[in-house]
Order: C-alpha cells, then structure tokens, then sequence
C-alpha cells in the first residue's frame, strides 16, 4: 500500500530542501529589481551613422594625404556624407592614372563609381559590408567604453548589455547621483587639440571672412553664484593635430597655489612624439584644448613640450574633474548616443514600494490562509501547507535563475498563490462529490485527484502559454512578472496536485481513516 | 463548510438573451467612453515622454509648481497629486534624449518656493518616441500571440467551437476591462498591458473548468439536451467558480487597497478583470456554444 511514497517523499524533501537552501538567506540570494531598491535603468542608442560619417571623412583625409606624398596636385577629396560616396578630384585629368595606383590600398571598402567631372576625378562608394562592419564596430567599442567607465565609476552589480542592433542597455542599482551617472555614461569624451588661428580675430571670422580649414568653437564658462554662462568664441584650424586616442593615463591634481583641481593627462610614445612635434612647431602660439566641440582652455605654447604630459584645466568641483579622468582614461565612445528609454527609480520610492507589496501580500495570504482551513477543515490545512511550500519553491527558483524580485514580480507571485488555491479547490470540490456519491475516503481521493487533474492542468497550461509569451515580448517590469508567474506555475502544479496527494496518502498509510475531514 | 448543501440547480442558459443584452450594453458604453475621450490614454510606455515624480516635504501648491516649471518652457505640463497631498506626479509629452537629467532640472526650476531639500526627485521615467512605438507593437503582438497559442491549444484538447467560445469570452473581458479604464480615466502603460495579459489566463482557466466538466458530462449523458448539460456543468462546478474567485478577490483587493500607488492601477484593471472573467466563463463562453450548436443544428435541417 502507498509503496510510491517510497520515492515522492524523498523526492519532495529534496525540492524543498533543496529550495531553502538555494534561498536563505533572503536578503543575499534574492535580488531586489531596480523598482524595489532604487536604481537606474538606460536604454542608449548608438548613433552609429555618426561613426560611419567619421570614418568616411578620415578615409578622404587619409585618401588626399597619400596622394600629395606622392607629389601630385589635387583638387579636393570630398566625402558625401549622405550618399556614403568619397570624390577624388584631380587639378590636372592626366594625374588620374597614378590615383588609380594609390587607390589600391582602399578597394577593399571603397568600390570604384567610375570617372567624373571631365575625367578629372573618380568616384568611390563605401562598400555595405564595411558600413556594417562600423556600425558594428562603433556598438561593441561603446559597449566596452561604457563598461569601463562603469566600472571605474564603482557601482556594485551593474548590468551593461547590447540589444538589438544598436542600442546598450545600463543599469545601476542602487545608484544615489543619477544625474553625474548619465553625464558620465553619455558623454562622448572625444579630445582633440586644435591649433588656435589668430590670424584674424573671432568676430571678423563669424562675421562672414571665415578663412579656409577653420572653425568656431567655443570656451563655456560659468558663473557658479548667478548659474550665468557666458561663452567665448575661439578660431581654431578644423585639423586636429592630436586626439585623445593616445592617452595613456589622466588623474586628478590639485594645483599648489590655489588648491584646485585639475586633470594631469600622459601620452603614450606616439602622442608624446606628436605633442612634442607640435609644440616645437608652434611656439607662442595658442593650443586650444577641445572636449566633445567645447574648449576647455587654450594655453599658449611657451616652449616643446617633451616627456607627453599636459593638463587640462577649467573650472571644475573635484567630482566633475574626477569624472573627467575617469572618461579620459576609459576613452571616447566611437559615436555619440541619445538616451531612449530611462527610469530611475530613488531609493527611498523603492523602499516604501516593497514595505507596501509586501505587507499587501502578507494581508492577502493571511486572509485566504485563514479562510481555506475554515472552509476545508483539516484539508484545508493540507492546502495551506501546499501553498507554503509553493512560495519556498518559487523563491529557490527565482535565487536560482538569478532573477531579480520587482513589484510585477510580487504581483506574479500573488497570482501564483490563487492558481495553487484554485487547484486545490478543484480538488477538493470533487472528492466531495464523490463522498457524497457514497465513496469510501480512499476511492474519493482517488478519483477527486484523477478528475480534476485534467482541469488543472488545462487550465495551468493555457496560463503558461500567456505568461510564456509575456517573457518573451514583454521589457523590463513585464519580464519579471512573466518569470514568476511561469516559475510560480510549474511550483504551483508540484505543491498543489503532487505535494498535497502525498500529504493525503501518508496519512493514509498510517491509520485507516474512516472520515475525510474535509 | 460548504456553499450548496446539493447540488444547485440554477438556470443559467434561461438568462443568456439578458446576459448578451447586459454585455453588449456594458461594452458599448465602454467603446462610447473610449470614444469620446478620443481613444485610449497612453502613459509614457505607449506615447513616449517623460514622467518626474516628486515628494514634497509639505504639500506644495500645484499653481505654484506649475509657474515654476514655465520658467524652464514646461508650463504645459501635466501635473497631479500621486497618492497623497505631498507627492506631485509631472508629466511632459517631451522627450529628450540629452544628458540631462530632466528630474535635476525640474528640481532646481523650484528651489526658491521650496527648499532643496525639501524636495525629493523620487521617480525618473523618460520613453522615447521610437521606444513608444516599439513598446506598443510588442504589446499588441504579445497579446495576439498569446491568443494565437492559446487558440491552438484548445483546439487540440477540446474542440474548434470551444477555442472560439473562450477566445470570444477573453476578447470580451478585455473590451469590458478597457471600457473601465476609460471611465476611470486610467492611463494604460505596459503595466497594464501585464495585467491585462494576466486578465486573460484568469479567464481562460475559469472558462476551462467549465468546458472541461461539460466535456465530461457529454461523454456520460450523449441524448441530452446541450443547454442541460451546460447547466448542469456551471451548477456542478458553481461552489469552485465562487471559492476560487473569492479568494483571488480577496488578494487583489488587498493589492488595490494596500499595495501602493504605483501598483494600483494595475490592481484596478485585475480586480475587475477578475470578475468579469468569472461572469463571462458562464454567461459568455457557455452560451456561445449553445448558440454555435442550434446554428449548425438548423444547417444540418
């Protein structure tokens, strides 16, 4: 008799065990979601079309510089940015042979258009194959960018991962300042040092006389009492003679005579080369220093500068240079990105969330763990012990797919707990029938287990379906409620049909039990 | 304890015409609801924009917020009360993808009626416009894909008319539960959209418990008549419908009453998603396969 009891009850020992184990304690093995402790969640998108646009024009420059090495006169090299072509245009239609030379180098990316403007130029097209590589190129460098900033940033458990094809997502639990963390994340951190022209003074050159290869940019400063910004203009050369591509270090200093900070960078061997190039090439003249198209500052060149060290100063608070450092060192992103999607949830909102949920929680099961013992008498006990082991259950899962607990998730859970009451009112309901037809307890459980099983499972199954679905369509909040329901499921079906049958029959085996108190 | 001493013997497909009637009525005042509110109120998830949630130390004047945000081009923002006097929910149809934190901003457009400190950003949640349209797809397909293997599954368990039975019944649970979002002019987010989803499986596995007893009572009694065997199948099943969705009832309203404001919404739409689930597994999913049944019988004359 019951000689399956043999293998349930280790069986379910085990799943029970086993669960509070995966589980306690709570607070360690369960994670919070962003909603219930606080924390930020980004969806970045990459412009990558931007990373696309910058390689073409560096290919153009590189293009021209190749051609005048080897002492030919050209006319201009253009990128169009739009049609994702570069034009190679020639002073002279008899230097086009020797072009076609030098162009071997690119026809790997570059597919030859043929010949335009009177046979004096040529025009090339990107291949679709490089876009794309770029493209992807520009996501997974961002990515890595991204992830060290991070983690110089220090947050305890960040999750940094690409989806689809050119978004990142970042989230940051817990974090206090949200603000400085996206300035951080975001900027795009690209330096460049840039000649200052003084040849003709800023106003002369906004004023329409804009000589040839240059550019207006400005120096932000602000007033840190009145929050005024006022806004230098600077003529600087477009060429940027140097980039920050080859840092090799920045950190913050603090000056000797006033005690403020500022951000000592190095250069590795080939920017210290270049730096000490430059400024024995422009003594006396200004360096402008340019952080994503702002000047910080635009020190004049008094002497060469060898041994690649230099700085940048401005007006900073320590935080703000620190986190200069930090971008400096973890480098450029490869394109801009925009911000898609962010919630940021503060810390104290998700403590009062979870007291709230949870207290909810507790009140409801209390209500249903009250009422189903009244209702089924000594059954009911069983039921409530089912669904005990249930939450034990579906907690050990969910600290076993390191699933994080959100509010939907609670909710999930709650509607777990009426799925496994529905099953065993189903099945309870039955055995009542089949007691009053006259059947001896044994034959009542019997078949109230076997007929209502089908139900049970329909029914779970449909509810699965759902939440499978839910999973897999669903963002974010929707995610967490879909793992636990789907979780809370399959505990619910274990604990309700498997667990409670067990309970019954090992009572069973002990006595005879003329009476089912039920 | 026990609900029915018997069996009950109530008859349920008597009611059906004033049921359908009933139904119809409640649906079209929810379309009409809908209608004249100009279609369904998207939150942020589904129109894309940005939401700030506030926490005053004492509550502020709305007025006076709102004058504050007009000096930083917001003043045609939304702004409402969340849940208490003290916490102000501002909501902007903008969204920006600069890196700038809109909540420090709107923050620093009120330091001077309040006091920073008094000022708590508790809440961020910027969408944009692409995200918007991409939540809103993905919702829609979840919902009809879920259905689409719902409809399979039944199909394969019981028979064609039943799937169609229980698709028409959900459809109608949802219609009735959007209906009551627009009357209560409650915003649908993707929250919603679980919940509705959840919504759904409740109703489903009502409908099933029914279906599954009538698949049953058919095989046992083959030469009665199908409205009796229905009937007999809701009253046999009847103490289970009213445990199971007493007891749900039970946890949802405590949810609703205590879970919080930013759940309530959510358990809004279940509270009443779960009666209405009750209610159209046997006035809606039950009385369709009577109807399905004397169509096809008259075909057959």
């Amino acid at each position: 008799m019951y000689t399956d009891l043999k293998w349930k009850i280790p069986l379910i020992l085990f799943a029970i065990l086993g669960s509070a184990y995966l589980a306690y304690p709570l607070k360690d093995k369960i994670a919070l979601g962003l909603d219930l402790q606080g924390g930020m969640h980004l969806v970045l998108e990459v412009q990558t079309e931007k990373a696309v646009e910058a390689s073409l024009e560096r290919i153009a420059d590189d293009i021209k510089r190749e051609i005048e090495e080897e002492d030919y006169e050209v006319d201009r090299v253009r990128a169009d940015i739009e049609n994702k072509t570069v034009t190679v245009l020639m002073v002279d239609a008899i230097d086009l042979k020797p072009v076609e030379e030098i162009m071997k180098n690119h026809t790997a990316y570059l597919q030859n258009e043929g010949v335009v403007r009177e046979g004096r130029g040529y025009l090339f097209r990107l291949s679709e194959e490089e876009e794309t590589r770029i493209e992807q190129n520009a996501v997974s460098q961002a990515l890595e960018t991204i992830r060290n900033r991070v983690d110089q940033f220090g947050v305890s458990e960040p999750t940094i991962q690409a989806q689809g094809e050119r978004r990142i997502l970042v989230q940051l639990p817990g974090i206090k300042d949200a603000d400085r963390a996206i300035k951080l994340i975001g900027k795009t951190a690209r330096l460049d040092f840039k000649l200052v022209d003084e040849s003709v003074s800023p106003q002369t050159a906004l004023n329409g006389a804009m000589p040839e290869g240059d550019e207006i940019l400005y120096e932000r400063e602000e007033n840190v009492e009145t929050g005024e910004v006022t806004k230098t203009p600077f003529l600087v050369k477009k060429r940027t003679v140097l980039t920050g591509e080859t840092l090799s270090g920045a950190e913050v200093r603090y000056d000797s005579d006033f005690n403020e900070p500022y951000v000592a960078i190095t250069f590795n061997s080939i920017g210290a080369m270049i730096f000490h190039e430059v400024t024995r090439a422009n003594v006396k003249k200004r360096l402008a220093i340019v952080l994503d198209d702002n000047i910080y500052s635009a020190p004049v060149i008094q002497e060469a500068i060898a041994g690649g060290r230099a700085q940048i100063t401005g007006q900073f608070t320590t935080e703000e240079a620190r986190d200069l450092a930090i971008v400096l060192r973890a480098g450029a992103l490869p394109a801009p990105v925009v911000i898609l999607e962010n919630r940021t949830v503060g810390p104290s909102l998700g403590k009062d969330s979870i007291e709230q949920g949870v207290q909810s929680i507790l009140l409801g099961g209390l209500l249903v763990i009250i009422f189903i013992p009244i209702y089924y008498k000594l059954s009911g006990l069983v039921a409530v012990t089912a669904l005990m082991l249930n939450l034990v259950l579906l907690l050990g899962a969910l600290a076993y797919f390191g699933a994080a607990l959100t509010l939907p998730g609670i909710a999930g859970m709650l509607l777990t707990v009426g799925m496994a009451i529905d099953a065993n009112v189903l099945i309870f309901e039955r055995i009542r029938e089949e007691v009053r037809v006259g059947k001896t307890v044994r034959a009542a459980i019997d078949a109230g287990y076997a007929k209502a099983l089908s139900t049970i499972v329909d029914a779970n199954i449909t509810t699965f379906i759902a939440a499978v679905v839910l999973f897999q369509f669903g963002t974010g909040p929707i995610k967490g409620f879909a793992i636990t329901l789907c979780i809370g499921i399959a505990a619910s079906m274990f604990t309700a049909v498997f667990v409670s049958r067990a309970i019954f029959d090992s009572f069973m085996s002990r006595k005879k039990v003329a009476n089912l108190s039920i | 304890m026990e609900i029915f001493k018997r069996v009950p013997e109530f008859d349920f497909m008597g009611k059906r015409a004033i049921a359908t009637w009933l139904s119809c009525a409640v649906i079209l005042i929810g379309i009409i609801s809908i209608a004249v509110h100009g279609g369904l109120r998207y939150g942020i998830d589904f129109a894309g924009g940005t939401l700030v949630q506030l926490k005053f130390k004492n509550p502020p004047a709305i007025e006076e917020v709102r004058d504050g945000l007009r000096t930083i081009g917001l003043g045609d923002s939304t702004i409402q009360e969340f849940g208490s006097k003290n916490h102000l929910l501002v909501r902007v149809e903008r969204s920006e993808g600069k890196l700038e934190e809109i909540g420090t901003k709107i923050k620093n457009s009120l330091i001077g009626k309040y006091e920073a400190e008094n000022i708590i950003v508790e809440r961020v949640e910027m969408v944009g416009p692409k995200v918007g349209k991409d939540l809103r797809e993905k919702a829609i397909l979840s919902i009809v894909y879920a259905i689409i293997g719902i409809v399979i599954y039944i199909s394969w368990r019981f028979e064609f008319q039943y799937a169609v039975a229980a698709i028409i019944a959900l459809i109608h649970d949802v219609l009735i539960t959007m209906g009551a979002f627009s009357l209560a002019d409650k915003e649908f987010t993707l929250v919603i959209v679980a919940a509705f989803l959840t919504i759904i499986g409740y109703s489903l596995n009502d409908t099933i418990v029914v279906f599954d007893r009538i698949r049953e009572n058919m095989r046992r009694k083959g030469k009665t008549l199908l409205k009796d065997v229905i009937n007999a199948s809701i009253n046999q099943t009847l103490s289970r419908t009213i445990l199971t969705s007493g007891t749900t009832l039970l946890v949802v309203v405590a949810l609703f009453f205590l879970g919080g404001e930013i759940i309530h919404d959510f358990s809004f739409a279940l509270m009443i998603g779960v009666l209405v689930g009750t209610y159209s597994s046997i006035f809606i999913a039950s009385v369709f396969l009577v109807y399905w049944e004397s169509r096809s019988a008259k075909k057959r004359v």
